[in-house]
C-alpha cells in the first residue's frame, strides 16, 4: 500500500505544475505542500496501525519479555538471538513444538485452499448459466461469509460435541452409520473438524470471486467455441481457466495467507482445551505468548512466521509473474 | 503485476498486524480520571456463584451498601475463569485496568512478581483493619514469603469428595476414607449402560487437572519446585500422582470419556447434581451449584478428598481462594484501600459466605455456606489441617497452564481410545518443564 500512497504525489506533480502556469490565482507554496497534505493522514495511519505495530513486534523478539517485566517494557533485558534460538530448536520441546504445529498448519492451509477454490469454482460456473431462482441460490451460498465468525464457529462447537452435538446425533441416532460416538473436538478428528468449519467460512469468498471474474468473460467466445464443437468440459479448461487466471493468482494467494494465519476458527472451536491435531501456528504462538507469559519467545516466533510467508509471496510472484511474461 | 504485488503487501502487512494485535490492547474499563468527591473504583469480580449474572445479583446490593457508606461508587465486572487471567495480563500489559480485582490466590506471587499490583505495607494493611484479622495460612497465600503481600484473602476454598448418599446407601457403601476405597466404591456404582458413572472429572479444565496434579503429587510426598524456584515436574512422586489420576478414566474407568470434554468444574458438579454420577471432587463452591440443580442440602455428604493407603502426606487439597488485589497505578488508591477493608469486613464476609459457598478467611468466624454441620465441620478441617499451598513462586502460573494443558491432552487421548504410560506422562510433564524453564 505504502507503494501507491508514495508513488502519488510524483506523478501528480507536474500536472500541478502545469496547472499554476495556466491560472494566474494559485498562491505556489500551497499548491506545492497540497498534495503532501492531503496525503499525510493516510501516511500517519499507515504507519500507526501498520508499520509502528510492525517495528515494536520485531523489538519484543529481541528482548527478554517476561512477566517481570510486562508492567514496565522498557526494563526488559536485551536478549540478542537467544529468543530465535529456542524458537528454530528442534530438539528442544518448545522448538519441536513449534515444528509440529508448522506441519499442522501446513497441511490444513493446503487442503483447506484446494477444497475451497474448487468447491468456489464449481458453484460459480453451476451458477452462471441463468435459471429461476438463482439470485436466491447465490445469496444461500453467501451466508457462512456474512455470519459473525464467532457465532458460526461457536454453533459448530456446539454441533461438534460429543454427547449432545447434533453431528453425531445424526450419524449415531439416527442414520446408525457409526455405532460408537466419535469425539469431532478431540484425538485425531479435529483437525477433519478444523478443516471443514474453515471451509464453510472461506469457500463463499472463493465464490464470490469467481463469480466477479466469470462476468468479464465474454459470451461470444463460449458462441464460437460451442459452434466448433467444444464441449463444457473442453470449454472450462480452455476459456473458463485462462480468463480467470489473473483472479486465481490473487485469489490463492489471499486464500493461503488467510488460512495460514486464521485464529479465530481454532481459537473459538477449540477453546481452551486444544487437541495437538488442531494446533495451528499462529494459536500455537497465541499459547506460547499467553500461557507461559513470554512475549519475546511468542514474538520471535511470529516474526519467523512473517518472514516464512514473505518468501512463500515473493517465490509465488516471482514464479507466477515469470510466467506470465512468457505467455 | 503490480496490483498483485500491491495486493500482496497489503496481505502480509496485515497478516502482520494481526499477529503484533494477538499482545493486543484490551480496552477493558479503565478508571476514570479522579474527579474530586465523585469517585468511581473499576472492580474485577470473579465467577463464584452459579453463574456470571448470580454473581452480578449477589454483589449488587453489597456494593450499594458501600456506595451508602462511603460515596464510593463501584463499577463492577464480573469476568469467566477461562478469561480472567489473560484479562489480567493485558490489564498488567497495557496498564490499563481496573482499581480492585479478584484473583485466583495461586497466581498471587505470579502476579506479585509483575510488579503491577500494589503492596500490602504496613500502612496499607492498618488502612484494611491490620493483618491479624485473617487467618494465616490464608494470608500467607498473598505473596511470595518475606515480602509484602500484593494480595489479602477473600474467600476461602478447599476440595472435598461429594457423594451421593442414596447411591451409597443403595449400593451398601461407606464413604471413603482411602483412595482404593474410592476407586473401588466408584466402579461398583459405574453402569455405562444405565448410563451411570462413579465419578465425573472436570477432565479438560486445566485449571482444574493442575489442582489434581499438585494434590496427587502431593500425597507422595513431591514437590513441583525445589528451593530456588526450579521446576522438578519429572520427579517419580510427580509422574505416579498425575497417573493415579489419569487412571480413574483410563485404567479404572469410573469417568464417562466423555469428560474429556469438561472444560470447568461447573460441568462435573451438574452431572452430580443431575444424579448422573455417585461422586464428584470439588471446591466447597460447589454447593450453591448442586442446590440451584435441584438437589438438596441432605441429599449429599462430603468427606475429605481421599489418600492412598499409606500416603506420605494425608493432602486432600491445595490452600484454596480468591484473593482481592488493587491496581498500583490506580488513581483511588484511598477509595480502593477503603472497598478491600469493606470486603473483608466481618459483616461483608458474612453475607457473601452463604451465596457463594466459601470459607471464612478471618479468624473467628463460622462457615456459613451451609446448615450442614457435617459437611461445615469436613471442609473446615481439609481447609486448616490437610491443605498445602500450592508453591509459592513467580512460576506457578507457568506450572498451572502447562501442567494442566499437558493433562488435557492425556485425558483426551485415553478419551480417544489410546492409552498414556507412565513413560509418556514423564514426557509430556518434561515438556511442561522445558516451557517453564524457556519462560523464566
Amino acid at each position: 500500500m505504502s507503494v501507491a500512497t508514495e508513488q502519488a504525489p510524483a506523478e501528480a506533480a507536474p500536472g500541478v505544475r502545469a496547472a499554476r502556469k495556466r491560472g494566474p490565482d494559485h498562491r505556489p507554496g500551497l499548491s506545492r505542500k497540497l498534495p503532501y497534505l492531503l496525503l499525510a493522514p493516510a501516511v500517519l495511519l499507515e504507519l500507526l496501525i501498520h508499520i509502528i505495530p510492525m517495528l515494536v513486534g520485531i523489538w519484543m523478539s529481541f528482548v527478554k519479555l517476561t512477566k517481570f517485566f510486562i508492567a514496565n517494557w522498557s526494563a526488559a533485558p536485551w536478549a540478542g538471538l537467544n529468543n530465535y534460538r529456542i524458537a528454530v530448536d528442534v530438539h528442544n520441546s518448545v522448538g519441536e513444538g513449534l515444528l509440529k504445529s508448522f506441519g499442522v498448519t501446513v497441511v490444513f492451509s493446503a487442503v483447506t485452499v484446494v477444497l475451497a477454490w474448487c468447491l468456489g469454482m464449481a458453484a460459480a460456473v453451476a451458477l452462471q448459466p441463468p435459471f429461476k431462482g438463482r439470485s436466491a441460490v447465490r445469496t444461500l451460498f453467501l451466508v457462512p461469509y456474512a455470519l459473525p465468525a464467532y457465532a458460526g464457529i461457536l454453533t459448530w462447537n456446539f454441533m461438534l460435541q460429543r454427547d449432545t452435538g447434533a453431528v453425531n446425533h445424526v450419524l449415531v441416532d439416527n442414520l446408525g452409520i457409526l455405532s460408537d460416538r466419535p469425539f469431532w473436538l478431540l484425538g485425531g478428528n479435529a483437525l477433519t473438524s478444523l478443516i471443514t468449519v474453515a471451509l464453510w467460512r472461506l469457500w463463499p469468498f472463493a465464490f464470490l470471486t469467481l463469480m466477479a471474474g466469470l462476468q468479464s468473460i465474454p459470451q461470444d467466445i463460449y458462441e464460437a467455441a460451442s459452434v466448433d464443437g467444444a464441449g463444457t468440459v473442453r470449454q472450462w479448461r480452455n476459456i473458463t481457466l485462462p480468463s480467470l487466471r489473473p483472479v486465481n493468482l490473487v485469489l490463492v494467494l489471499v486464500l493461503f495467507l488467510w488460512t495460514f494465519s486464521d485464529f479465530n476458527t481454532p481459537y473459538v472451536l477449540f477453546g481452551t482445551a486444544q487437541p495437538p491435531a488442531g494446533d495451528l501456528i499462529t494459536f500455537h504462538i497465541y499459547n506460547a505468548s499467553f500461557l507461559t507469559w513470554n512475549f519475546g519467545s511468542g514474538a520471535a516466533m511470529s516474526v519467523l512466521l512473517l518472514i516464512f510467508l514473505m518468501i512463500v509471496t515473493g517465490a509465488y510472484l516471482a514464479v507466477t509473474g515469470r510466467r506470465s511474461r512468457r505467455a | 503485476m503490480r496490483l498483485r504485488s500491491l495486493v500482496a503487501a497489503a496481505a502480509v502487512s496485515a497478516l502482520g498486524i494481526s499477529l503484533a494485535a494477538c499482545g493486543g490492547s484490551d480496552s477493558g474499563d479503565s478508571s476514570n480520571g479522579g474527579s474530586g468527591g465523585d469517585q468511581t473504583l473499576t472492580y474485577w469480580a470473579s465467577n463464584q456463584g452459579t453463574s456470571l449474572d448470580n454473581d452480578k445479583q449477589v454483589l449488587t446490593p453489597v456494593l450499594q451498601k458501600f456506595t451508602q457508606e462511603t460515596g464510593i461508587k463501584v463499577n463492577l465486572e464480573v469476568i469467566g475463569w477461562n478469561d480472567l487471567q489473560t484479562r489480567i495480563q493485558t490489564a498488567t500489559t497495557s496498564g490499563q485496568g481496573p482499581d480492585v480485582l479478584n484473583i485466583g490466590n495461586t497466581w498471587a506471587a505470579s502476579l506479585q512478581a509483575t510488579g503491577a499490583f500494589l503492596p500490602f505495607d504496613d500502612d496499607a494493611m492498618k488502612a484494611i483493619g491490620g493483618k491479624d484479622k485473617f487467618v494465616p495460612t490464608a494470608l500467607a497465600t498473598g505473596g511470595k514469603e518475606g515480602e509484602p503481600p500484593t494480595s489479602v484473602p477473600l474467600y476461602g476454598l478447599a476440595y472435598g469428595l461429594y457423594y451421593n448418599k442414596a447411591m451409597f446407601a443403595a449400593a451398601g457403601l461407606q464413604p471413603p476414607k482411602t483412595w482404593e476405597e474410592m476407586v473401588t466404591d466408584a466402579q461398583k456404582l459405574t453402569n455405562p449402560a444405565k448410563k451411570q458413572w462413579g465419578m465425573a472429572l472436570a477432565a479438560g479444565s486445566y485449571t482444574e487437572n493442575v489442582h489434581f496434579a499438585f494434590i496427587n503429587a502431593a500425597q507422595n510426598g513431591a514437590d513441583w519446585f525445589d528451593k530456588d524456584g526450579k521446576p522438578t515436574f519429572t520427579g517419580d512422586g510427580n509422574v505416579q500422582g498425575v497417573l493415579r489420576y489419569l487412571d480413574l478414566m483410563q485404567k479404572d474407568k469410573v469417568a464417562n470419556p466423555s469428560n474429556a470434554q469438561y472444560d470447568n468444574g461447573t460441568k462435573s458438579v451438574n452431572d452430580f447434581a443431575n444424579k448422573k454420577v455417585a461422586m464428584v471432587i470439588n471446591q466447597n463452591n460447589a454447593d450453591s451449584s448442586i442446590v440451584a440443580n435441584g438437589m438438596k442440602a441432605g441429599e449429599y455428604g462430603v468427606v475429605p478428598f481421599p489418600a492412598p493407603a499409606g500416603a506420605a502426606a494425608p493432602v486432600g487439597s491445595h490452600v484454596a481462594g480468591i484473593n482481592l488485589s488493587i491496581f498500583k497505578n490506580t488513581k483511588h488508591k484511598d477509595a480502593a484501600l477503603k472497598f478491600v477493608k469493606f470486603m473483608t469486613d466481618a459483616d461483608t464476609q458474612t453475607t457473601l459466605g452463604k451465596p457463594f459457598s466459601s470459607l471464612p478467611v478471618l479468624k473467628d468466624a463460622k462457615p456459613v455456606f451451609t446448615t450442614d454441620a457435617a459437611e461445615a465441620a469436613t471442609f473446615s478441617d481439609v481447609y486448616n489441617n490437610k491443605s498445602k499451598p500450592l508453591p509459592l513462586v513467580p512460576a506457578e502460573d507457568q506450572f498451572e497452564s502447562t501442567v494442566g494443558k499437558a493433562m488435557n491432552s492425556m485425558f483426551a487421548k485415553i478419551a480417544t481410545g489410546g492409552t498414556v504410560t507412565a513413560d509418556e506422562v514423564k514426557a509430556a510433564l518434561k515438556t511442561a518443564q522445558d516451557q517453564v524453564a524457556a519462560g523464566s
